[in-house]
């Protein structure tokens, strides 16, 4: 059964189309990643589906309930952390999980062992302000106070954003364990190498989703072969990848430049000896395997591959 | 060989009993990329406000484009540029506004002015959109904006706090491409990041835990030395054993 089902969804605001006919269907279990910049529409998607926001066409469904029509019922069953830090400042850790637990009128005793491996991290400051934690403890006592009622759907949007990589490291493996309790997980990124920790993902860019897939059968859509190419100088290196005749794409890509070439197939010999007759030193050239990141540009341009 | 553009010796910055900086060493030369990484609340937020002029120093010494981080932070600041993601361009000020805001605040004569916003905006490609509000601007154009204002009055060094973040895969790698393009030209880098795959951009980058910097080196280099595929698995590594939280 699917406990996410959105079926064409739009949504403007005044003459933004921020979201522009959506559909995707997340699985009981599932941690499912909406991927995409800032501004792609990731956040009023969280919005529709957790009633705050009613769509301008189209359905959408959560564990089979209506978005408009049962948002009090969906308000009550789900669990969502916010894009931004939306506990209470002036509370102190205790008193914010208290207070959460009595909103869905419940207790934090009644479901105390679901954010036990959580909270059990946070304890020993249990008499600390809110404001007065770190940013990574922030998010866990955030996550905390979602699962205080025991959804079996939860949204978290960008929930890694602006937390160093140890805490991000952390935060996933949190969100792998409650998809063993069988909870549903709607996760949003910016981050691209994310997409591994999800089952699957829709790529999402402008208001549209540009793929919907496994992280693995996402790059395979990836159809070019990748080349990566590395040289002393890589602002030239760049320069000269975009002035050979065969050039069709060219990106940095950390130490190394990305390349595909207009044909099918090439040599990587012939690469070599054109950018070595360049000047270019301390040259290597091999294949890559592409990144959901390499995939992601290349959906965004189809129009590359006609340049 | 040319004069560091930044040389720091035993950096320290205390605050009351706590020592957010302690006794940090590097250099950074002229027209490098310098990534400046470390875990929230290692102490890079205050390490970058000593190197701007920004905060005193208790402890060590530092000179940034030759100037003096106790004695002469007023002209350091003058001479240096700085842009942060979230707080470099007035929203609600045009295009050409901001341009003109910030040359004027770093001294352009009128005439500099004029010819400065003119080059800038069609390097930009946005001579059409100089009359609008940034607030109406995609963030990847205002990101690019910000930059090229950092560096209206030509600094020999700029300090990036935390430039790309939420921008899509293309956007971003046309900001590091601008990136190149002033490192080439001999402008110095010195950015601060949370992406760790954004490291591997850098010429050389270090890594803070606890206040000191417990690595140093070009990102190839670190990866080897730590038997590590990335940076970030260095960086998790090294801020493992952090005693702060």
């Amino acid at each position: 059964m699917s406990m996410i089902k959105v079926q064409n969804i739009t949504k403007s605001y005044g003459n933004v189309e921020a979201v522009k006919g959506i559909s995707f269907e997340v699985g009981e279990g599932e941690i499912f990643g909406l991927i995409g910049p800032d501004g792609a529409g990731k956040t009023t998607i969280f919005h529709i589906l957790t009633t705050l926001l009613k769509p301008g066409s189209g359905k959408a469904k959560v564990m089979g309930l209506d978005v408009v029509d049962d948002y009090r019922k969906i308000r009550s069953e789900v669990g969502y952390m916010p894009g931004r830090f939306a506990l209470y400042r002036d509370l102190s850790v205790e008193e914010n999980l208290q207070f959460f637990a009595s909103v869905f009128d419940t207790s934090v005793d009644a479901n105390y062992e679901l954010i036990k491996p959580i909270y059990s991290q946070l304890e020993p400051f249990k008499d600390r302000l809110a404001d007065d934690l770190s940013g990574g403890m922030k998010q866990k006592l955030a996550l905390c106070c979602a699962l205080i009622h025991k959804p079996k759907v939860l949204f978290l949007d960008e929930p890694t954003t602006g937390v160093d990589a140890v805490s991000r490291k952390e935060f996933w493996q949190m969100l792998h364990r409650l998809k063993e309790q069988d909870i549903t997980l709607l996760v949003s990124t910016p981050y691209m190498d994310e997409a591994e920790q999800c089952d699957r993902v829709a790529l999402i860019q402008d208001g549209e989703i540009l793929s919907i897939n496994t992280p693995k059968a996402v790059t395979k859509g990836f159809k070019k072969e990748l080349w990566s190419v590395k040289a002393d100088n890589k602002y030239e290196l760049i320069q000269l990848l975009r002035q050979y005749e065969f050039s069709e794409t060219v990106q940095p890509f950390g130490e190394t430049v990305h390349y595909t070439d207009q044909r099918e197939k090439i040599d990587a010999g012939e690469l070599e000896s054109y950018l070595k007759g360049q000047g270019m030193e301390h040259l290597h050239v091999k294949k890559a395997e592409p990144t959901i990141e390499d995939t992601f540009m290349r959906l965004m341009e189809p129009e590359a591959s006609h340049e | 060989m040319s004069e560091p553009m930044i040389a720091a010796g035993n950096l320290t910055r205390k605050f009351g009993d706590f020592t957010a900086v302690d006794h940090i060493s590097f250099e950074v030369k002229k027209g490098e990329i310098f990534g400046f990484l470390g875990a929230n609340g290692a102490g890079k937020t205050t390490a970058m406000r000593m190197l701007t002029g920004l905060l005193i120093p208790t402890g060590g010494e530092a000179t940034v484009a030759g100037f003096d981080v106790y004695s002469q932070a007023e002209q350091l600041k003058r001479h240096i540029g700085y842009m942060s993601q979230r707080f470099s361009l007035y929203e609600d000020l045009t295009v050409r506004e901001n341009i003109r805001l910030y040359g004027g605040i770093y001294g352009l004569t009128d005439e500099e002015l004029q010819s400065k916003s003119n080059q800038l905006l069609s390097m930009l490609v946005m001579e059409d959109f100089q009359h609008q509000r940034i607030s109406s601007l995609p963030l990847g154009w205002k990101q690019k904006l910000a930059f090229s204002v950092a560096l209206i009055h030509e600094p020999q060094i700029v300090f990036l706090d935390e430039p790309t973040g939420g921008v899509d895969p293309i956007t971003r790698r046309q900001f590091w491409e601008q990136i190149y393009k002033v490192a080439e030209e001999g402008t110095t880098v010195f950015v601060t990041t949370h992406y760790m795959d954004e490291a591997e951009y850098c010429d050389r980058v270090s890594i803070m835990v606890d206040g000191r910097i417990d690595a140093l080196g070009p990102p190839e280099g670190l990866k080897e030395r730590f038997k590590a595929e990335s940076i970030e698995e260095v960086f998790i590594e090294l801020a493992r054993g952090a005693e702060r939280e």
